[in-house]
């Protein structure tokens, strides 16, 4: 597939009360972003499991986005400082699977920010557009052995 | 009590008062200069002399600070209490020849020129010690004394200079009857009680008119009392003995269910455009300014007056000074409209001004408001739409001189005008409060992008925040109306009220579980909850969670190594469901 | 021979041999097993031949252990066949429970593997820079045949339906035990089952009590770093113990070694993916709020993946490495 006629999917965790609210937001304000991204909501980006990011990659995204409150505004206290420390790790490891590290995203949306939410879908999309496809393998036994 | 005559009148007053109190009792009125019920009378004037007849003949005494005997007989204007008047203001006139009070008595005693010498045409004092006595006695402070005796007596600082001891009260003034002591700020030095653009202000106030409870305060920056630990005036005037000058602040703590947040809002501070001369320009002023001026209870009564006192013959309004601007805060203030409506009403009302209104478009969003816009517009209000570029005191013809030109664009014609008016009324957006970011971090809620405290949900839950049990009302949530306003506040209030009448509380549903069979008891999870609700249990080898204390935001689940650990409705099953459920072609 | 004895196989794959090593371990205890059985299958062992397992029946097999990885077309096609012939298939020992050791070579492809084994690697002295063939004539005209090296290194039962899972590397002699006398006696868990116990070693750990309240870490050190504390939580200690994150039964034979887990029991039935959920786990313990800080001490850990997926990595949900190649 060439980039020009790429279209990634891309999914984001979102934490309820900040990132989600602020997707609403850009919503409710009519604001135009980036269809590529498909949102899961989670109580708190704390709650966000790598498990569900490899899962997810597996599954056949080409980018992930883990979105929580701004430091010091996680509605949990600490929540999204568990995101950051996991998503710091996580990153560098999954360059070990030669996933590149700019394919998890980590950012800080508040529930007031619709126009940043709606500008890191654009340029994540875009990100990810000049990045390729990421065409994790998702078969059987058969598309392993002759790849 | 006392049994008297005064002015042939016979009377029984209570005992240990003076005659002047006695006759003012009366109604009778005897002249004084240097008398005041807060301090103790001095008789230094000597205008306040009576005649006072016994059986034998009659003495002159100074009214003031004598007192009331039994069988007293008072002749407050008999002829020799007048002669002795005259001579006395006579000889004052002589002393302070520019004091108009002094002036004034003398014409009503029928005085036309003095017969002494004048040693200085502009001399107002008449050296009756008020001052020495008020900062002495009443502050405390003994700044100011008098100085030389006779002729050359005068009040002065030591060495004629400024005072080290002066706390910049002004009491002395407050206190000279003939206007002979001006206070102004010399050297950068505080004065304590300085006046106001629109009425003094005293140590001692409620803080907004519409303060409830409406108790005043002492403010102890500006009292005297709290800087020489004397005066305490107030105590005296006070029948009610209710000043405690030793109460000290409190801090209390209460343990409530619900909080309802309404801090309200800060008004924009316009000398941040340079442009409208706020500050600069005499008779520019804030809406909040108008508003008080135009008070009943206002220094000027509610007469809409310019700063030289007069009525001003054309106004003008400027609408958006501070909203709907992006180099100031991008959203409409939603009364600002309205209220500058009003404005153009009263001025109507009250004066005979020609009023202009300066609009970017007019927003009468509520009921009956679009109606009386019309009305406005019949009334003769005229509305010119654009943005006011500048206001200035800079003439180009003689109309405009001085007057202040307001320079717009007037857009539904398409030209550029200077309109001259007397008075500019800037109507100011609304803020979020300066403190609006600490409160949003002590009750754990967010602010929007524009600072106002966020809702939970624009539609759905206008008065909750995403703290549980905290509410807003008014405008620090957003620029509102006083209807919005009290339609929030009463929903607020409501939903305290379900939550207090509940009396219980709700748990979060969507809380974390630990399954005992899974886990190991590797209490990584313990230290990570923010909210403590996990503890180890030794004796089982098992974490527990608290359902009471945990707040359901998974940060266990997700480092929960052996997966016991899981969040309901947000099981790790439950989201592998939904990404493959994103991948289902 | 007696024909009422059940028939047992044992096969291995890709493996160290070191489950073979298991089922010798067994020592005594290995004459109930034969009394009990008849093998009829042990390439390392016994001198039986593909047609002799070939010309059996369907099924008539009772129960095959096989142990080892899949890696290449040899293993893929006796494991086949000895799924065919056996009522049951028991995976023996973490490669084929998880992929293991050998499972990390999905970190890399044939290409890649073959370049560093017969080119690079110090120790080759391959100058003509020859390279296995699958076919080779010969030249009197006879052909040759190595089996096909796969690019990726799969578990049991990703070529084959797998009945149990018998973890460990090795498993241990009791594990073995039980999980033999379980099926001779036919009281068998459900189909997919572990045999082994559904919690994680800290369970077991002597050491779980010396943890502090709240796990920190400032600094990731590898064993030979420090002097290890042999009473300590490991983790306590900065080391990487993957014990949270492992299923327990191995009777903590690293721990009482004073060696931190390294996670060969694989997960618990719960988790979908050991290494990205013990990364979860351990992530969550770095003790820092600040970007640079937590960049400095994930810095101290050199090779996550292979850490958290020493063993599991072909059962993992990623598998392998991102393959260069597309389809």
């Amino acid at each position: 597939m060439s980039s020009e006629n790429f279209d990634p999917t891309l999914i984001g965790f979102l934490c309820t009360w900040c990132s989600y609210t602020g997707a609403d937001l850009a919503g409710t304000a009519r604001m135009t972003y980036s269809p590529n991204i498909r949102i899961i909501r989670v109580m708190c980006s704390g709650r966000v499991d790598p498990q569900f990011v490899i899962k997810a990659f597996k599954e056949g995204a080409d980018g992930i986005l883990i979105s929580g409150c701004h430091p010091g505004d996680c509605h949990y206290k600490e929540g999204n400082y568990k995101a950051l420390r996991r998503h710091r790790l996580l990153r560098k490891m999954l360059e070990q699977f030669g996933i590149e590290k700019e394919r998890l995203r980590l950012e800080w949306v508040s529930a007031a920010e619709g126009a940043k939410f709606q500008n890191v879908c654009d340029e994540f999309t875009e990100q990810i557009k000049e990045l390729g496809p990421l065409n994790i393998m998702k078969g059987d036994i058969n598309e392993y052995r002759e790849a | 009590m006392v049994n008297l005559k005064i002015d042939g009148k016979t009377i029984q007053v209570e005992d240990g008062i003076t005659i002047l109190q006695a006759a003012e009792q009366q109604e009778i009125k005897i002249p004084t200069l240097c008398y005041h019920p807060l301090m103790e009378p001095y008789a230094a004037c000597r205008v306040c002399v009576v005649e006072s007849i016994s059986g034998k003949g009659s003495e002159l005494v100074t009214s003031c600070n004598t007192l009331v005997k039994n069988g007293m007989e008072i002749q407050t204007a008999s002829d020799k209490a007048l002669f002795a008047r005259r001579m006395n203001v006579e000889m004052l006139l002589a002393q302070a020849p520019a004091a108009v009070p002094v002036q004034e008595l003398a014409k009503e005693l029928g005085i036309e020129k003095t017969r002494f010498k004048i040693k200085d045409p502009d001399e107002k004092c008449i050296l009756c010690g008020m001052c020495v006595r008020a900062c002495e006695d009443i502050v405390g402070a003994s700044a100011i004394s008098f100085l030389q005796r006779g002729q050359h007596r005068e009040v002065c600082t030591p060495f004629g200079e400024q005072s080290e001891a002066c706390i910049g009260c002004t009491a002395c003034a407050f206190f000279c009857p003939t206007g002979a002591i001006t206070v102004e700020d010399l050297h950068g030095r505080k004065v304590i009680h300085s006046e106001l653009d629109l009425g003094p202000s005293t140590a001692i106030r409620v803080p907004i008119r519409q303060a409830v409870p409406m108790v005043p305060f002492i403010d102890e920056e500006a009292c005297i009392h709290f800087k020489t630990g004397e005066c305490k005036i107030c105590s005296d005037v006070c029948q009610k003995e209710a000043i405690d000058h030793e109460a000290q602040d409190e801090e209390i703590e209460l343990e409530v269910g619900s909080i309802i947040l309404a801090s309200g809002f800060k008004s924009f501070d316009p000398s941040l455009i340079p442009a409208y001369g706020y500050g600069r320009l005499d008779n520019v002023i804030t809406a909040l300014e108008f508003e008080r001026l135009v008070n009943a209870s206002s220094p000027t009564g509610g007469k809409i007056l310019l700063s030289n006192g007069e009525e001003p013959k054309s106004v003008g309004i400027i609408h958006c000074v501070g909203s709907r601007d992006e180099n100031y805060n991008e959203y409409c203030s939603r009364v600002c409209c309205m209220y500058s409506l009003k404005f153009a009403h009263l001025l109507k009302e009250k004066t005979s001004a020609d009023i202009y209104d300066f609009y970017i478009d007019m927003r009468c969003f509520g009921k009956g408001y679009e109606e009386f816009y019309h009305r406005l517009l019949h009334e003769g209000t005229k509305f010119i739409r654009g943005r006011v570029s500048e206001v200035s005191d800079m003439a180009l013809s003689k109309e405009e001189e001085g007057k202040l030109i307001i320079r717009v664009e007037d857009t539904l014609i398409g030209v550029v005008r200077r309109i001259p008016v007397d008075m500019v009324i800037l109507a100011t957006g609304l803020e979020p409060g300066t403190d609006s970011n600490q409160i949003a971090k002590v009750f754990n809620i967010s602010c929007s992008q524009d600072g106002f405290f966020l809702e939970r949900h624009p539609k759905l839950a206008p008065v909750s925040t995403f703290s549980d049990g905290i509410f807003l009302a008014g405008t620090c949530q957003s620029p509102k109306d006083i209807p919005d306003t009290v339609a929030q506040a009463g929903a607020a209030a409501c939903e305290a009220l379900a939550l207090a009448d509940k009396g219980k509380f709700d748990l979060e549903p969507i809380t974390a579980e630990i399954d005992e069979e899974l886990c190991a008891g590797c209490q990584i999870c313990v230290g990570l909850c923010p909210f403590t609700a996990i503890t180890y249990d030794k004796e089982k080898g098992i974490s527990e969670i608290n359902d009471a204390l945990c707040k359901g935001c998974g940060t266990c689940v997700s480092a929960c190594p052996s997966g016991a650990a899981q969040q309901k409705h947000f099981r790790d099953k439950q989201i592998f469901a939904e990404i493959e459920g994103i991948f289902i072609e | 021979m007696s024909t009422e004895k059940p028939k047992v196989a044992f096969y291995w794959c890709a493996s160290c041999g070191g489950c073979e090593e298991a089922v010798i371990d067994l020592a005594e205890d290995i004459l109930k097993v034969t009394a009990a059985v008849d093998i009829v299958f042990w390439p390392v062992a016994m001198d039986f031949k593909k047609t002799d397992v070939e010309a059996m029946e369907d099924g008539s097999i009772a129960v095959s252990f096989i142990n080892g990885a899949v890696r290449n077309s040899e293993q893929e096609e006796m494991v086949n066949l000895l799924r065919r012939k056996s009522g049951l298939v028991v995976a023996f020992g973490s490669c084929s429970h998880l992929g293991g050791i050998p499972g990390l070579a999905n970190f890399w492809n044939r290409k890649t593997i073959f370049n560093s084994s017969y080119h690079t690697s110090p120790s080759t002295d391959n100058p003509e820079g020859t390279i296995p063939q699958e076919k080779h004539i010969m030249e009197d005209g006879k052909e040759l045949t190595l089996p096909r090296f796969y690019d990726t290194v799969y578990t049991l039962d990703q070529v084959i339906d797998v009945d149990y899972y018998l973890p460990g590397c090795a498993p241990p002699k009791h594990l073995i035990m039980t999980a033999i006398t379980a099926i001779l006696e036919g009281k068998l868990p459900s189909k997919g089952a572990v045999l082994s116990p559904n919690k994680s070693l800290c369970d077991d750990c002597g050491r779980n009590d010396s943890k502090p309240e709240k796990l920190a870490i400032k600094a990731v050190k590898r064993p030979w770093e420090v002097e290890m504390d042999n009473e300590k939580c490991f983790l306590a200690q900065g080391i990487i113990c993957m014990g949270p994150a492992t299923r327990s039964g191995c009777e903590e034979r690293c721990i009482l070694g004073n060696m931190p887990c390294r996670g060969c029991f694989g997960p618990t039935d719960q988790v979908y993916d050991q290494g990205a959920k013990f990364l979860g786990a351990f992530a969550s313990l770095l003790d820092s709020d600040d970007e640079e800080e937590i960049e400095k001490i994930v810095n101290t850990i050199v090779d996550p993946a292979g850490t958290f997926y020493r063993f599991s990595l072909p059962s993992s949900i990623l598998r392998r490495k991102r393959m260069e190649t597309v389809k």
